[in-house]
């Protein structure tokens, strides 16, 4: 992943290269900056904007307007846990609190050793089999408190 | 010779572990005893993980699998559907599923998603080579007899939608299918674009020969990632296969589609919303007039449809209007696939004709709650469909006789919740939700909703609680009549149908 300023303009230019072209390209670019660099730097925007003759105002207009792009760096894997009405009748709200002591931290946080960041989201499609959570992208349904604990705390897997 | 033992991709049955499932038989039959397909899921999710195995007299269902107990399993005679406790037997036979009336989900769950081989054998592009035959004016009229209403919630006719498309004269048109699926309890279109993803593509691109436009999109939302890894492989097999580009078929027609990702906002569900979406735009719902199928994505005439919507279409081309208008009750015609979710001890898709009750859907199919207590509460088409309470479940899945007890259908979702549900927790949640996820383009929704947070936390704090009530019942009446979109027009039903059905539960709290 690149993570200096050099590396992130790379990144930005290789996107605007690959999708300026497209109709109405503003949420592709963010998507791949955001896929390679975690999320969407603030020193990002005038690069993008200028790259798709935007003004800045309307680049971090769509990047705040959106909860999917971040403006700062997230752990290295990101926990979300559903918070919607289906997963709710399976006691999604123990679970976001047990997620929030688990890891000490509240939703939109990441924890102090950079390993994890919890976020909240409405729905994942797995209504059935709810409580859900995604983690590292990876989607898991029935999650149990003594699950989450055993998901979350286990060692990263190397790339 | 190998058996064919088939086991869900479904990112349902993957999530209660049928990778590992996969993997375990791999290792302990060996790779060359087992064909193992990956399939989407049938929709028998409280059965998932669910291996299935190709015999002589059909394929054979064991589940729920757990890693575990596969070795047991291959002892036991899986691969010759040998007697076992989680043997289910045929799947087909099974009531849940051979009770239901699969059109749309015909495939889904049977064929590999991504085996264009699969897809022709079962019956796929059948009705894109009808369409291929006929005049534009007479595949819109074909749909219009079919009395196919929209399936994203609104339930408007499409015939009537497509024939404003095609009517429309530009140099350009476009058809989008809305895939953003935001509603909590619902999972088709995911289950669809996973399962059956050609069916889709063969709907948008029908859709496109019959308003004459030559760009779809497919605007799913970022939440299903393996959706989108789907169709974006499928995308390229029909490439591939000839049924997208400059020349569909041969037939001098064309069609280009691709896949555009939303980034986590519910209102981009919201029509006008995901054109802006779609142009790189904050999802800030358009003031109608124009309608976007005179002036949709880039100002030009755009169909936009839901997912089932447009994956519905191949079959009415391929067996005749007449077939899918036999389906159904009253003004509600053809098939809904269901999603019986939440509090229930059997959820997953149940495809049915309109008109069976909310009681045999609830009971029958889903066997009643997970946590084998009363079911309380019902919410049906999302987060801004009312509570239904148990008097009501005798109500037919109808729009209309859903809309007759103040309800409505929506795309489907069915959310049960039992006797320990607090109401007025989940008329603040509606309020709540819907302050997360406002626009922001109109005050009675984006003030408003944050406004009905804290007058249910002052009822329940027991701050003057008879006041407060009369005041959330002024705003929601505010928040109906004076908002742009359905957001802030519809958030307010959940709310009232608490009030009116589970009043009990809106009294101050003790120790708060
Ligand atoms: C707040 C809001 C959210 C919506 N979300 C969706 C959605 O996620 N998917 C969908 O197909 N329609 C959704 N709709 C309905 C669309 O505006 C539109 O009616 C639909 O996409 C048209 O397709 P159809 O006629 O095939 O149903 C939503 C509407 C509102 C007001
Ligand atoms: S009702 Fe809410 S979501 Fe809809 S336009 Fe108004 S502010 Fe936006
Ligand atoms: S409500 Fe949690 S996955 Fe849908």
């Amino acid at each position: 992943m690149a993570n200096d300023d050099a590396g992130h303009q790379a990144v930005i230019d290789a996107a605007l290269g690959r999708l300026k072209g497209e109709p109405g390209p503003l949420l592709l670019v963010l998507h791949a900056v955001q896929d390679a660099i975690g999320y969407i730097p603030p020193a990002a925007v005038p690069q993008i904007a200028a790259g798709l003759n935007l003004s800045r105002a309307e680049v971090h207009g769509v990047v705040t307007f959106y909860h999917y792009f971040k403006s700062h760096p997230p752990g290295r894997r990101t926990v979300e846990v559903c918070r919607a009405e289906a997963c709710q009748a399976v006691g999604a709200e123990a679970l976001a609190e047990h997620a929030r002591k688990s890891l000490g931290i509240d939703f939109h946080g990441v924890t102090s050793d950079g390993a994890l960041s919890l976020e909240a989201v409405y729905c994942l499609g797995n209504c059935a089999c709810g409580p859900s959570i995604r983690l590292g992208g990876k989607l898991h349904g029935r999650v149990t408190n003594e699950r989450f604990d055993a998901l979350t705390r286990r060692p990263e897997r190397v790339k | 010779m190998s058996t064919r033992v088939y086991v869900s991709r479904d990112a349902s049955a993957t999530s209660l572990g049928a990778d590992e499932v996969a993997t375990a038989l791999i290792a302990a039959a060996g790779a060359g005893t087992i064909e193992l397909v990956r399939t989407g899921t049938r929709g028998l999710l409280w059965l998932e993980p669910l291996v299935e195995v190709e015999t002589a007299s059909g394929r054979v269902g064991y589940g729920p699998v757990a890693p575990a107990d596969v070795p047991g399993l291959l002892a036991a005679g899986l691969l010759t559907g040998g007697a076992h406790a989680l043997n289910v037997g045929r799947v087909e036979d099974l009531p849940w599923f051979k009770s239901q009336e699969r059109l749309t989900f015909a495939r889904v769950g049977i064929v590999d998603p991504l085996s264009l081989a699969d897809y022709r054998r079962e019956g796929g592009y059948a009705g894109l080579e009808r369409a291929l035959a006929m005049k534009p004016v007479d595949i819109v009229q074909a749909v219009t007899e079919s009395g196919l209403r929209g399936r994203g919630g609104a339930a408007f006719p499409t015939g009537i939608k497509w024939k404003t498309v095609l009517e429309a004269q530009a140099s350009q048109k476009y058809v989008t299918c809305n895939a953003d699926e935001g509603d909590s309890g619902t999972f088709a279109d995911r289950m669809l674009m996973e399962g059956d993803p050609f069916t889709l593509i063969e709907g948008m691109t029908i859709a496109g020969l019959a308003v004459n436009a030559t760009q779809g999109y497919i605007y799913c939302r970022v939440e299903y990632p393996e959706a989108i890894a789907t169709l974006n492989a499928a995308i390229k097999a029909a490439y591939a296969g000839g049924y997208l580009g400059r020349d569909v078929k041969g037939s001098g027609r064309r069609f280009e589609l691709s896949v555009r990702v939303g980034a986590g906002a519910y209102i981009c569900g919201e029509e006008t919303s995901m054109l802006e979406s779609l142009e790189g735009k904050r999802g800030e719902v358009r003031v109608r007039p124009p309608l976007p199928a005179l002036k949709g994505l880039f100002g030009m005439p755009t169909i936009v449809n839901n997912v089932i919507s447009l994956a519905t279409v191949p079959v009415i081309l391929a067996k005749g209007p007449g077939h899918y208008q036999n389906f159904g009750m009253g003004r509600s015609r053809g098939t809904l696939p269901f999603q019986l979710a939440g509090n229930i001890k059997r959820g997953g898709l149940i495809e049915r004709a309109f008109g069976v009750t909310l009681k045999e859907i609830l009971y029958d199919y889903g066997g009643g709650s997970r946590s084998g207590r009363p079911i309380r509460a019902v919410q049906i088409g999302g987060p801004l469909g009312a509570y239904v309470p148990a008097s009501q479940f005798d109500t037919p899945l109808d729009y209309e006789a859903f809309a007759g007890i103040g309800a409505m259908v929506g795309h489907g979702g069915i959310v049960a919740f039992d006797d320990t549900v607090d109401m007025a927790k989940m008329a603040r949640y509606a309020f709540e939700f819907c302050a997360i996820e406002s626009c922001g383009k109109c005050t009675p929704c984006r003030i408003g909703s944050s406004r009905g947070v804290g007058l249910i936390d002052n009822l329940l704090a027991g701050k003057e609680p008879v006041h407060q009530l009369k005041m959330i019942e002024d705003l929601c009446e505010t928040m109906i009549q004076g908002s742009l979109c359905g957001l802030g027009g519809m958030a307010p039903f959940p709310v009232k149908s608490a009030l009116k059905h589970f009043g009990e539960d809106f009294v101050p709290r003790t120790g708060h």
